[in-house]
């Protein structure tokens, strides 16, 4: 379809200007206005992201490159849009807007009114950086993006001290962590600054590659250090054990509608810096194999995060909680996908970074509607739920289901290509963990289930249903999964068309 | 003993090892933030250090356009009326922008840690950490969520405008008489 030239020219760039923009000029807005400003915004950054994905579907090589103010690439900021960054713009924007207008009802009742315009501002700007990241070329750009939506993520869960003032400290602890580890990640920029003498990812990787052949990296210290540092700074922010002790406290005490968004999309934001500084800057310049030590440590940490993760959500009375928990074990799964090294490994990652992000954002605004009509969710909250609030159980429901990985759930598209992968690489110790951690989930889901169905109500307050506004944003995404765990097709091929790329770096 | 001129890089490492230190060992959380402020002070340094130019005796001049000046003493002037600009021997100017970008986040970081320390202050009219942790240890024992079980009632405790710097534990659970 047709589009001004202003638009078509400048996609890459716009879906992070529009959601900035919007931010700031949210500061003016008042009460009810504020909410529809940040409706309108979130979805015209959705149809943005829409358009970004059908023009890198339509051009040549399926990249499309932007720069900044018309600099060249070896002077200026480059943005660069593939297909694996196409998809994961659609997904934050996706879930953006639909969680922004989730977020009526349940911010009205969480956050006071004269707080609101604060609240829009902030959520569309965390919208920005979380976007920002996915679409630029450029490693400092990329650690600015990371700090912008940080910031913003820190700010918005610290608004949860109007409920409960643990999300004072929560908040805190995250922006220590959290600090810490983007400056890690800054060091490691500077290591690679120092090696290259470029910004830009491309054309880091090119350089290394000629210093490779020149023979002029072997045992190289500068590179090892910058690979080291990345590492440490990109584990604490994708939350992989050790390093994910911020996320439980975070998760738990953050407004519901922030906890749906930051859920589904600052972890796996965090995951994509990881594939472009493995796979795109560092690849081919290790030796990097399954069973590399590399990749290795990766592995061990993820598998003991999933089964540490799972078990210490099956002892949590907070549902919330629970699912903070789960999602630590989830993105252990992630980040074992891509620890593997191998095409099927980076499907699967990159697939479960969308199931993940659908169940996990639709179970957490399920949550939220809990909150909403019974003032708190722990497991005294939730008993007896499924006969007062029988639609937001069912979604609850179906997406524990999608957790644990039951077929037609796109749970089970995941891990059916994890254990793919993990087999392939000859690793039968991965697929039993995968497994098992299917198992633990099915403990501490069904737990919740069983409280919810076939435990007496603790009050014996009349709960309504949640209202609509609620409601069809939480069956949006929850029936998302259901179709495309029966139609994976889509999500699939691009995923697969994504690992595709990003093992060409390592040959 | 080369390394003894890289001295930059050693001051760079005790700043963040520092800076790192106290992040973890303080118990203020004012100290610790301060603490997280130097620890990324010394990023700075090692960022500013990376632009630096020796060769050989020549030392990196600061990146600044000059003008040209001929044997006279005179500016040299081109075609157009401008005088012709040199730049010699200088260091990167690009480490230092991108740090201006990186303190400008620095102080970004602190701003909003410093409104979540101010807050804390107010909500458990403590800033030492191990206090804060006791307060919600010993508020946990019931596990549960203060907002659902009694909104704003008695585990808020102390009421605003008390500035006890010191809390006894056993005070913070008990329902103020007023409320």
């Amino acid at each position: 379809m047709e589009l001004p030239a202003l638009i078509e020219t400048n996609l890459p760039v716009l879906v992070v200007i529009v959601p900035l923009f919007g931010g700031l000029l949210s500061l003016f807005t008042r009460r009810t206005g504020s909410w529809a400003w940040a409706a309108l915004v979130a979805m015209a950054t959705f149809a943005l992201a829409v358009l970004l994905l059908d023009r890198v579907r339509a051009s040549e090589h399926g990249v499309i490159e932007y720069f900044l103010g018309g600099w060249p690439a070896e002077y200026g900021i480059g943005y660069r849009v593939d297909i694996l960054n196409a998809y994961i713009i659609l997904v934050v924007a996706l879930i953006g807007a639909i969680v922004t207008f989730y977020a009526r009802h349940s911010v009205n009742d969480e956050i006071p009114d004269d707080r609101h315009h604060f609240f829009y501002s902030v959520w569309l700007l965390a919208i920005a950086g979380l976007l920002g990241i996915p679409a630029t070329g450029d490693t400092f750009n990329i650690y600015v993006l990371l700090e912008i939506s940080s910031l913003t993520v820190y700010t918005l869960v610290a608004m949860g001290h109007h409920r409960n003032r643990r999300a004072l400290t929560a908040s805190l602890k995250y922006l220590i962590l959290g600090s810490i580890g983007a400056t890690f990640i800054l060091l490691g920029i500077g290591y690679l600054l120092m090696l290259t003498g470029t910004l830009n990812m491309a054309d880091m990787h090119d350089q290394l590659m000629k210093m490779k052949e020149l023979g002029t990296l072997d045992e190289n210290r500068t590179l090892l250090v910058a690979f080291a540092l990345l590492m440490v700074g990109l584990s604490l922010k994708m939350a992989l054990f050790p390093l994910h002790t911020w996320l439980p406290n975070a998760y738990t005490y953050a407004p519901s509608a922030v906890t749906a968004f930051i859920a589904a999309t600052a972890t796996k934001v965090g995951v994509y810096m990881a594939f472009r500084f493995i796979f795109t800057i560092f690849g081919g310049v290790y030796e990097t194999s399954a069973t590399g030590l590399n990749m290795l440590v990766l592995t061990i940490c993820a598998c003991i995060g999933i089964i540490v993760s799972s078990i210490a959500a099956i002892r949590q009375d907070n549902v919330k909680r629970i699912l903070a928990y789960s999602s630590v074990g989830q993105l252990a799964y992630i980040v074992l996908g891509f620890s593997l090294v191998n095409q099927t490994g980076i499907t699967a990652s990159v697939i479960h970074i969308f199931n993940h992000a659908i169940i996990k954002g639709g179970m957490f605004m399920a949550m939220g509607c809990v909150a909403l009509r019974m003032g708190g969710v722990t497991l005294d909250h939730v008993a007896g739920l499924g006969r007062k609030m029988p639609v937001t159980m069912a979604a609850f429901t179906i997406g524990g289901l999608g957790l644990i990985g039951v077929p037609m759930t796109s749970g089970f598209i995941s891990k059916w290509y994890l254990v793919n992968a993990a087999i392939q690489e000859g690793l039968w110790w991965v697929a039993g963990v995968v497994l098992l951690g299917g198992m633990l989930a099915l403990i501490y889901v069904w737990r919740v289930v069983e409280i919810i169905y076939f435990r007496a109500p603790t009050s014996d307050a009349p709960a309504r249903e949640a209202p609509l506004g609620m409601l069809i944003p939480t069956w949006l995404l929850i029936g998302a999964s259901i179709y495309f765990g029966i139609n994976a097709d889509f999500t699939a091929s691009i995923a697969a068309t994504a690992a595709e790329l990003l093992m060409q770096g390592m040959n | 003993m080369d390394s003894l001129g890289y001295y930059n890089y050693w001051l760079t490492i005790a700043i963040i090892m520092i800076g790192f230190y106290g992040v973890i060992a303080k118990r203020n959380l004012v100290k610790q933030i301060i603490a997280l402020g130097l620890f990324q002070t010394g990023v700075f340094l090692f960022y500013v250090s990376m632009g630096v130019f020796r060769k050989d005796g020549e030392d990196g001049q600061p990146p600044i356009w000059s003008p040209l000046t001929d044997e006279n003493g005179r500016t040299v002037i081109d075609q157009a009326g401008y005088a012709v600009k040199e730049l010699g021997v200088h260091d990167n100017p690009l480490p230092h922008v991108l740090m201006l970008t990186a303190i400008v986040v620095s102080v970004s970081t602190l701003a909003v840690a410093a409104a979540i320390v101010v807050n804390i202050k107010r909500r458990y009219q403590t800033i030492e950490e191990d206090e804060i942790l006791a307060i919600e240890h010993s508020e946990a024992a019931g596990v549960t969520d203060p907002a659902g079980a009694d909104p704003k009632g008695q585990i808020e405790g102390q009421t605003e405008g008390q500035t006890k710097s010191r809390i006894h534990i056993e005070d913070a659970t008990e329902p103020e008489a007023e409320d």
